[in-house]
């Protein structure tokens, strides 16, 4: 078992204490098994018990571990150490305001996801067995469905930076985008009017900053470009 | 002390899948409610069950709850409660198909049903062979489904406290419990929640162990918090291993991988399951196939270097198969094992997994302690569902998928028991106690002020690593004694826990430390549960209780067919009968378990 040193420079802020924000070093020793960012942390933590970050599943699906990582956005517990260049720099996730060294609050980013009203809408009443989809109809979902709201692509995308509380974002239009996809749900041209706005959508320019960190490999802009085609079609 | 009050009807504690079931129930009825949880809800750790929900919907083949009763019971090796089992494997297809209509994305069959896949212990016919009883979305059933339920919280406008840890439980002179109180993490400050009723939903604990296929947050709070006030903890000696953790990295590869045809090999590459279950062979349940993998590893037929683990191969499915049923198995072992498992076979070890035992409750979801003669008094306004609760429907050994149905099912029945509770109760909320919160104050206070204290990190691990090296898939008379003195010795550390961070806001050093006092109290009530249960069942089995002709695997019914109750007043056993008779059918009386 090879162990070897790893230099970090990270974000460190505590209201408590600090006027303003500051960059430390930091060192730790990682063995082999220490893979991912998130062990390192862990382990720095054990160092320096005020060191804060958020963190639960370890694997990726949980969605609370994002964080700028060497200037880009990812989960720590599915980035490789080996991979990083050192001193690997740590930063909060972009453009929302930190609460505590990498935790950011994410109100705005959860009442965007929020505002397209995030669940099925179908006013039939229930049937008594499942209501029936068909392999094709359900496969639609697939690239949508798996977003763990980890808001690694809204805090990348420079038209959420700039109008966070206007601009739906990402995450939110590949939410809006799941349920307007699903052959369940009645309520498509209620999901259409509540887009329809020069924000809203429109914001979007197509810069693929968010299909560029997704950690899912979710494709949030071809989600936006079918809105819009629809947006189009409807129109006409 | 004095400390914020906050009134609610009812509190909910815990936002994964049984807290968010529940939640509807109370949203739907009109109650004031509120849902506290440490993470944001889709972040709960039923976010990661990947395999599916069991329920005989028999949408591929014949099926009926009948089936799915009696191989839970079997399962359970007898130590599951019949009734509550029969409720749950009976409302399973309700709260399968509910779930549908809240939009959740399962996989589906060409005729639109949802597509169903096999699991282990789940048979056809009363035990005859493997049935296809798991609903399943990919290989991210649990993800679909946590998503699935929040969404349709906010639907029906529930009132979630987001990163706030509930502290302990306050109960009145008489018992009743009249609230909690929590800490929010972003400021610091510890409130009191005043309600009618609480129900607890928090989840598992694996993180006792070393080796888990658990969360970071699966710390135990409710049952520590339920221990701390004077509630019994049952049959906390039984612990799933689940057969196949990524070797090193404990991160889960589903039982659904053997369901879709995956193979479980040694270093000659033999598929040994066929030796150890001849009619179910990887499809066994699940501590008879973690134990055959022990069994193979100790007599020196494990793979690798240090011949540690053994071999998980799907590599004759087609690689569609894999691309399209178990995507995120594949990119787990890319990411955690290195390996492309279409490709090469995917080295697994039996890890940590799932409490079968927690906070005594019946299938109504109320939490129930031994009274006199009575075994089971319900706690006046006190509710628990979900992997906290033991109601019990896993006994012994849970069933892959039982765990998602049991959530749905107790988050339901709990969530439905609790509002008739507040509703038959109009009346004022029941007065605090003059005391009330003194408590959940003072341990922070002894946290803040603690001087050359111990480690919160160090103490932690030896927790952990007692835990596993003595407490684990096969256990030792002497080493569980031994371990016993070692978790008291851990015990009287947690007591003196020192934090450097002293500061207000998400201070998660204070965090950890409070969670470290619950975790504490789940491995106290596991290692002393278990190193009195003299008897080998289901995922307990011990050396001096061996197979023999008058004890089929170590099984003694005579003496050990009852449920575990310990207190951790005196580190005090008491034990309550297992209930045999269902609701409506016959008892299934008890055989030995082979499959
Ligand atoms: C990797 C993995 C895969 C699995 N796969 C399957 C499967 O395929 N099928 C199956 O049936 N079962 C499966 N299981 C088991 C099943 O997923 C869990 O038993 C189940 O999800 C637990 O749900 P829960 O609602 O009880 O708790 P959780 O989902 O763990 O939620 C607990 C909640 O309580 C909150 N909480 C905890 N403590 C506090 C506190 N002090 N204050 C406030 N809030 C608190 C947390 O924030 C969280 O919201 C799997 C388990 C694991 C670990
Ligand atoms: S493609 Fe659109 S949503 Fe994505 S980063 Fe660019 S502007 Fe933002
Ligand atoms: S789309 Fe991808 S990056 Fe964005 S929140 Fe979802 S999972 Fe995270
Ligand atoms: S800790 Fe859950 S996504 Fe990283």
């Amino acid at each position: 078992m090879s162990s070897r040193t790893v230099e970090f420079s990270i974000y460190r802020y505590n209201p408590d204490k600090d006027d303003k924000p500051y960059m430390q070093t930091l060192s730790v020793e990682l063995d082999s098994t220490d893979r991912k960012l998130l062990d390192a942390l862990v382990k720095l933590k054990a160092k320096d018990d005020t060191l804060s970050f958020r963190r639960s599943c370890r694997e990726g699906v949980c969605g609370s571990d994002a964080m700028n990582i060497n200037g880009k956005n990812g989960l720590a517990c599915l980035t490789d150490m080996e991979k990083l260049e050192s001193p690997v720099v740590l930063r909060p996730l972009p453009g929302l305001p930190v609460v505590r060294d990498l935790i950011v609050d994410m109100t705005q980013f959860f009442k965007q996801y929020h505002s397209i009203k995030p669940y099925l809408i179908n006013n039939e009443p229930p049937p008594e067995r499942e209501r029936l989809q068909s392999p094709e109809e359900r496969d639609e979902l697939n690239g949508l469905y798996e977003c763990i709201l980890c808001a690694c692509c809204s805090t990348s995308c420079p038209s959420f930076w700039w109008n966070p509380d206007k601009f739906v974002g990402p995450a939110g239009l590949l939410a809006a985008y799941r349920f307007i996809a699903d052959t369940r749900d009645q309520a498509t041209s209620e999901r259409l009017d509540n887009l329809e706005d020069p924000y809203r959508l429109f914001r979007c320019h197509t810069i693929m900053n968010c299909v560029d960190v997704c950690p899912k490999s979710l494709n949030p802009t071809r989600a936006i470009g079918k809105i819009k085609d629809m947006m189009v079609r409807r129109a006409i | 002390m004095s400390i914020p009050i906050r009134k609610f009807d009812a509190v909910i504690v815990g936002a994964g899948g049984a807290g968010l079931r529940a939640a509807i129930q109370s949203s739907e009825a009109g109650l004031k409610t509120a849902v506290l949880s440490k993470v944001f809800p889709t972040r709960s750790h039923t976010v990661a069950a990947q395999g599916g929900v069991a329920a005989s919907l028999g949408n591929s083949e014949e099926d009926h709850w009948h089936w799915h009763m009696y191989d839970t019971v079997k399962g359970s090796d007898w130590l599951g409660d019949q009734d509550a089992i029969e409720f749950m494997c009976r409302k399973a297809n309700e709260c399968v198909i509910e779930l549908e209509h809240y939009g959740m994305p399962f996989d589906r069959l060409d005729n639109g049903r949802i597509y169903q896949r096999p699991f282990g212990g789940h048979m056809s016919n009363f035990g005859e062979k493997p049935v296809r009883r798991s609903c399943a979305a990919a290989d991210r059933t649990g993800h679909a489904m946590l998503h699935a339920m929040y969404q349709r919280n906010v639907k029906v406008n529930t009132q979630f406290f987001v990163e706030w840890m509930a502290l302990d439980i306050v109960r009145d002179a008489e018992g009743a419990v009249v609230g909690v109180t929590a800490i929010e993490m972003e400021s610091g400050e510890i409130v009191l929640f005043h309600a009618k009723a609480v129900l607890f939903a928090t989840g598992g604990a694996g993180r006792i162990f070393y080796s888990s296929t658990n969360a970071f947050i699966n710390t135990g709070d409710g049952p520590g918090m339920a221990a701390r006030a004077g509630i019994p903890l049952e049959d906390m000696e039984f612990w799933q291993f689940h057969p196949t953790g990524v070797a090193g990295a404990g991160v889960l590869i589903t039982e659904g991988v053997r369901g879709e045809g995956g193979i479980l090999r040694n270093d000659a590459g033999e598929r040994f399951m066929e030796r150890y279950a001849p009619n179910a062979k990887d499809l066994a349940s699940r501590d008879v196939v973690s134990r055959a993998m022990v069994t193979e590893i100790n007599e020196g037929r494990g793979c690798g270097p240090n011949k540690d683990f053994v071999l998980l191969d799907i590599t004759h499915l087609p690689p569609e198969t894999i691309l399209k049923r178990l995507p995120g198995i594949r990119e787990i072992s890319i990411q955690f094992a290195g390996i492309d498992p279409i490709k090469e076979p995917i080295p697994v070890v039996p890890t940590c997994h799932y409490q079968m035992g927690g906070i005594p409750t019946n299938y109504l979801g109320e939490v129930v302690v031994p009274q006199g003669d009575n075994v089971g008094v319900p706690v006046s306004g006190f509710y628990a569902a979900g992997e906290c609760a033991c109601a019990s429907v896993h006994g012994a050994n849970r069933l892959g998928t039982n765990s998602l149905l049991d959530l749905l099912v107790f988050g339901k029945s709990a969530g439905t028991t609790m509002v008739e509770f507040i509703k038959n109760h109009p009346a004022a909320h029941r007065p605090l106690p003059a005391d009330a919160g003194d408590y959940s104050l003072a341990r922070v206070d002894r946290l803040n002020n603690q001087k050359d204290g111990a480690d919160v990190h160090a103490t932690r691990l030896a927790m952990q690593r007692t835990m596993q090296n003595h407490c684990g898939v096969f256990r030792f008379k002497d080493l569980l004694a031994q371990g016993v003195s070692k978790i008291m010795d851990v015990a009287a550390d947690v007591a003196r826990t020192e934090i450097k961070d002293k500061s207000q806001v998400f201070n998660t050093a204070r965090l950890e430390a409070l969670e470290l006092e619950n975790l504490i109290e789940v491995a106290k009530a596991t290692i002393v549960s278990a190193n009195a249960r003299t008897e080998s069942r289901g995922a307990h089995v011990r050396d001096d209780a061996p197979d023999t002709a008058e004890r089929p695997d170590g099984r003694d019914d005579k003496n050990w067919l009852k449920h575990t109750l310990w207190h951790r007043d005196g580190n005090r056993l008491e034990y309550k009968p297992v209930i045999l008779k269902p609701l409506s059918v016959d008892t299934i009386a008890l055989k030995k378990r082979a499959y």
